[in-house]
């Protein structure tokens, strides 16, 4: 209890969190900046192929991270054909990987839940005079509950990946050690006091993120 | 007009999306890079050193690295996999300097040319341990060869790294010794392959009560954690360890630059040279040896052996 009370008191823990927060944070906010969009347009609007595309994106949800991850370690490696940027076994690495599996998720539930809006809405605000773009971002409003959601699910889709992080990280101390890979680590070592203690802290803190995000969406009608 | 409403979701779609995939990539690329750079503060030059769980959960590396990174003002990324991984990342040229324990696995390594030196760095030894009942009778083998033989007869549980380590490698020499042939794979029912490191196999082998064989260093460091497990073969320290066999050789392997031009060979041929001096090499002898009562870790390098009167073969 004592060495557990230690470790968690232990600046090197803040450096973890704080990564893992880094990280994903970083992912998230790609994913969503590209994904949210992308989710709308492709639900608002019929192209041939949209069911292709509808597809891939579901797939996508259900990429498992370790496979991103080998892909991604692949691609970074310096035998790879990303491997001069020097980005495996750093956080950017990371943060490629994070953004892969987030991207799909943001995108796809978007979609569903922009798909979701009574179709007479759109016929009303246009008969109403809106312009594509006034209509297309008035549904995105109407959706918004589906659309935190989205990012909700991508958040927690790659704040507990262990994964990509590991293969593509490398867990290093003190460089790309983030929440879930000291768990792993701890685990390894036989150490599960200290890895349920870090366990707690992951979940506290994804509830803190999450009651944040509930927040920003704004007032339930 | 059906077509025509149709190219123009297509064209706004194509608009849209284009310039989005565009400014997530740009976005990526230049918030990743400021993220990478965000770390630490002033970039240090970093050196990579892949090695085994044993030498990085021991907490040797821990210990002495520091000593290394304020010597050349760098930074010392430790990726700590299997011998297995840790040698393919020197394949890759993902790694600029190895520290394992698979003689034979690194004889091929340089074989291939990845390597442009290697040197012995330290050594401890192997241990079967396994339950404290022992149905097997490992106890009163006379070798390993002989224990290993025991467990196969009496086809008691083993719990194997299965993961291309240097523990893995050795435990398969001496079932292949003990007349096991083919070597046991996971089609016995009492042959367990987990795949995973030191650690985790022993933290197995004692919820299983099965026997494994583990170096002693992490055995050590583990022990308390383990209370379903004794050593069963190999004695309490190295000295009383009557089996050779069982010696487990450490190796550095400088990544060569010939074919893996982007490592940073010339730092890492500092560390090794930093490693095998007669410095580092004392401290490695003396770490743990006052939390555990027995040195963890034995020195031989070249320089070592010839500035003591020790024989470390």
């Amino acid at each position: 209890m004592d060495s557990i009370l230690r470790a968690l008191a232990d600046p090197a823990l803040l450096a973890i969190v704080a990564l893992s927060f880094q990280v994903t944070g970083i992912a998230l906010v790609i994913a969503v900046v590209a994904g949210v969009p992308l989710g709308a347009v492709v639900g608002l609007t019929h192209f041939p192929g949209k069911r292709l595309v509808t597809l891939v994106l579901y797939t996508g949800m259900g990429l498992p991270p370790v496979v991103v991850g080998l892909f991604v370690y692949l691609a970074l490696s310096r035998s790879g054909p990303l491997g001069p940027l020097g980005w495996l076994f750093t956080p950017a690495g990371m943060i490629v990987a994070q953004v892969i599996i987030a991207f799909p998720v943001a995108a796809g539930l978007t979609q569903t839940a922009v798909e979701a809006v009574d179709r007479d809405l759109r016929l009303q605000i246009r008969a109403l005079g809106a312009t594509r773009w006034q209509s297309g971002w008035t549904v995105l409003r109407e959706a918004r509950i589906g659309v935190t959601a989205a990012i909700v699910a991508a958040f927690g889709g790659i704040i507990s990946e262990v994964g990509a992080v590991m293969l593509v990280g490398g867990n290093i101390d003190g460089q790309t050690r983030v929440l879930t890979t000291a768990i792993v680590l701890s685990t390894r070592q036989g150490d599960f006091a200290l890895a349920m203690a870090l366990g707690i802290v992951l979940l506290l803190l994804t509830l803190g993120a999450n009651a944040v995000l509930l927040q920003l969406q704004g007032r339930r009608r | 007009m059906r077509s025509r409403r149709l190219a123009q979701s297509i064209v706004i779609a194509v608009v849209v999306i284009a310039p989005a995939i565009g400014v997530a990539a740009a976005s990526a690329i230049g918030l990743a890079a400021a993220a990478h750079r965000v770390a630490p503060a002033p970039q240090p030059i970093v050196l990579r050193l892949a090695t085994t769980t044993s030498t990085a959960d021991t907490g040797l590396l821990a210990a002495i690295l520091p000593d290394f990174e304020r010597a050349c003002g760098c930074r010392v990324d430790v990726v700590a996999v299997g011998t297995g991984q840790a040698l393919e990342l020197g394949r890759r040229g993902d790694t600029d300097v190895l520290l394992v324990h698979a003689p034979d696995q690194e004889a091929v390594f340089m074989k291939e040319g990845h390597g442009e030196r290697r040197d012995d760095v330290m050594y401890n030894d192997f241990v079967i341990v396994g339950p404290a009942a022992d149905p097997a009778g490992v106890k009163g083998s006379t070798t390993a060869k002989d224990a290993f033989g025991r467990i196969a007869k009496a086809r008691a549980m083993f719990a194997s790294r299965g993961d291309k380590s240097g523990t893995h490698s050795r435990e398969l020499k001496f079932w292949k010794a003990a007349g096991l042939s083919p070597t046991p794979t996971t089609a016995l029912p009492w042959y367990l392959s987990i795949g995973q490191g030191m650690g985790e196999t022993l933290g197995f082998a004692g919820e299983r009560r099965a026997y494994t064989l583990s170096d002693r260093g992490t055995w050590l460091f583990m022990q308390r954690k383990l209370p379903n497990l004794r050593i069963l073969f190999g004695g309490a320290s190295i000295r009383e360890n009557p089996d050779l066999d069982l010696r487990n050789q450490y190796g550095v392997i400088v990544v060569s630059r010939h074919k893996h031009p982007s490592v940073n060979a010339a730092l890492a041929g500092r560390f090794a040279d930093w490693l095998l001096s007669k410095a580092t090499q004392q401290r490695i002898g003396a770490f743990g040896r006052e939390q555990f009562g027995q040195s963890l870790f034995y020195a031989n390098s070249d320089e070592y052996c010839a500035a003591t009167t020790v024989r470390g073969r």
